[in-house]
């Protein structure tokens, strides 16, 4: 017999990705609680802030929506890539992953397939968020382009922290401990910034932290593109930090799959 | 249709190399029914994640139908099922979604994918569950699930990982009577591993041994039981003196072994016991030595385990709680 075909092709590749990714949406469909986590979460998040805390931290609820739901969209993100290592945790330790390599498709299309499937999910939250934040009374202060200009920006850091959740979700032993450690690494760098408060309000130390993070320049480049102000510098800042950390992590999660997948 | 030669596989650890497989080599015809047996730990899931391409062996080479399985992994997959130890269906997942996920990875079209996941609930009796959660399935029911999911793609050699570890002795029997089902509609090679003795003894045609990471028997389970254990005998006579002059004639017949006198009893091993000892009970009768009580004890394949490492299977093998 001839060995013909040893590789599976990059367009194949693709499809087989669309297929797993299509696998875990399917979930939702008959499963839509597992949105929950999804919707029911950035909702209530938007809501407690804009009601509890917004009357001290702004003049009127009204003014304090155009500043916070950028900034719910931004930390809802973050929070919501955890459950990409969940995930893929989930399917490691249980037997999904084993049969997704035992079948004849690319090696990296089970893991394409989650971080797709994940993009659409992370989406949906974003489109539900500016729904309700609408709703509630937010004003676009700039164009639609600028609302896709957000989305797309937000997206493009949901890929590249999802690369950290993945190397998680890779190195834990069980969903239990991705979770716990998802979120007690997440939640200081979601809070030390300017997505809830404004940074003026802080001590001068905490500051340096809060210009500094990635989540504060993300959410200063997606409050420009919805409500007006500075774009280019915080945007720009946002792509740099989303190259850097999917140029560290991505080789890492890969190295440390392969390292596992060739010890079990 | 599956040929390994000296396969190695050395895993790296805290407290050092471990080698898991030590020189393994086989090969496997078409349509045969072949149990991998041993305790745990002994190298075989190690032997079939190398065989279906999961794992790199660290030396040695494997061929499934002709491919080499280190060049053409793609092509040893398309061919083979494989039905891990873990469970492969996902718990939020529907039972039939799973199957069709698993027919289009297999680049089957939707219809086509949908024909052949009904077709296989109906096989492996689980229609009334195709549009529930898999989490909601018991034990057997979801191991029914992953056996029909490696068939999806109807492959010629069907690898089978532990398939029957954790479950009731009920589900067990059920499941086994839907892979020997199985096997004869479709004559489709067999290779699971197994650390249950009556699997292997009952069902498989044909069972390799291992420990410590080597083959240490290949034959069928009557070949090697005869071979290996033999039957054991054990005769009582009215006296220790009629036992003793019993031992002397009993160093006469053929393959006679571990002659022992103990008390008025005798006991003695040999090959083909039954049909052996009523011509020796005939044989001590003529001579004036009279048999009170016969007894044979068929072998098991744990009395080969036990004579080939001298541990007992199932002193090693009982699964972890």
């Amino acid at each position: 017999m001839s060995d013909a075909t040893p590789r599976v092709g990059l367009l194949q590749g693709l499809q087989q990705t669309f297929t797993l990714a299509w696998r875990s949406l399917l979930q939702i469909r008959h499963n839509p609680w597992e949105l929950g986590d999804f919707s029911i979460q950035p909702i209530l998040f938007l809501l407690l802030f804009l009601y509890v805390f917004g009357g001290a931290i702004a003049d009127s609820t009204a003014e304090y929506l155009q500043f916070i739901l950028p900034g719910v969209i931004v930390m809802n993100m973050v929070f919501v890539t955890v459950y990409v290592g969940h995930g893929l945790n989930t399917d490691l330790t249980k037997g999904i992953f084993d049969r997704f390599r035992a079948l004849p498709i690319a090696r990296w299309a089970p893991l394409t397939g989650r971080i797709v499937a994940d993009l659409v999910k992370q989406t949906w939250a974003i489109l539900l968020l500016l729904a309700v934040g609408f709703l509630l009374g937010f004003r676009l202060g700039t164009t639609p382009l600028g609302l896709v200009g957000m989305i797309v920006l937000v997206l493009i850091m949901a890929l590249a922290v999802s690369w950290i959740m993945v190397l998680v979700g890779v190195v834990a032993k069980d969903p239990e401990h991705v979770q716990l450690f998802g979120f007690t690494a997440l939640f200081p760098i979601t809070f030390v910034s300017n997505v809830f408060v404004p940074v003026e309000t802080m001590p001068d130390w905490l500051q340096v932290a809060v210009n500094h993070n990635p989540v504060s320049h993300l959410a200063d480049a997606a409050r420009g593109l919805l409500v007006g102000g500075p774009v280019v510098e915080p945007a720009l800042w946002s792509l740099l930090w989303a190259v850097a950390i999917t140029a560290i992590f991505a080789p890492l999660s890969v190295a440390a799959l392969s390292r596992r997948l060739a010890n079990s | 249709m599956i040929r390994a030669s000296n396969l190695t596989r050395t895993f790296k650890t805290k407290a050092g190399p471990v080698e898991a497989v030590r020189g393994l080599s086989l090969e496997v015809a078409e349509g045969e029914l072949v149990a991998f047996l041993g305790p745990n730990g002994a190298g075989k899931s190690t032997s079939v994640r190398m065989l279906t391409s999961l794992l790199p062996p660290t030396s040695g080479q494997a061929m499934i139908g002709g491919h080499d399985v280190a060049r053409n992994p793609v092509a040893v997959r398309q061919l083979i099922g494989y039905v891990g130890q873990g469970t492969g269906s996902g718990p939020y997942h529907r039972v039939r979604d799973e199957l069709i996920t698993q027919g289009r990875a297999y680049r089957m079209s939707y219809p086509d994918a949908r024909k052949r996941a009904d077709e296989l609930l109906a096989i492996l009796e689980l229609e009334p569950q195709a549009d529930r959660d898999c989490a909601t399935l018991s034990g057997g029911q979801k191991r029914r699930l992953d056996v029909a999911l490696g068939l999806m793609h109807t492959p010629r050699i069907l690898f089978l990982d532990e398939p029957s570890t954790g479950l009731d002795p009920h589900s067990r029997a059920n499941l086994w009577e839907h892979i020997i089902r199985l096997r004869r509609q479709t004559g489709m090679t067999i290779f699971l591993t197994t650390h249950y003795l009556d699997e292997a003894d009952n069902m498989a045609e044909r069972v390799m041994i291992m420990d410590h990471g080597k083959m240490i028997a290949d034959d069928m389970p009557e070949k090697l039981k005869a071979d290996l254990a033999g039957d054991q005998i054990r005769l009582r006579f009215r006296s220790e003196r009629e036992a003793g002059s019993a031992a002397e004639q009993a160093r006469n017949l053929p393959a006679a072994r571990d002659i022992a006198r103990e008390g008025n009893h005798l006991t003695l091993t040999v090959n083909k016991g039954e049909s052996l000892l009523p011509g020796f009970i005939c044989e001590l009768h003529n001579s004036g030595v009279e048999t009170q009580s016969a007894n044979i004890h068929r072998p098991t394949l744990d009395d080969v385990f036990l004579s080939l490492t001298g541990r007992s299977l199932r002193e090693t093998a009982e699964p972890p709680a």
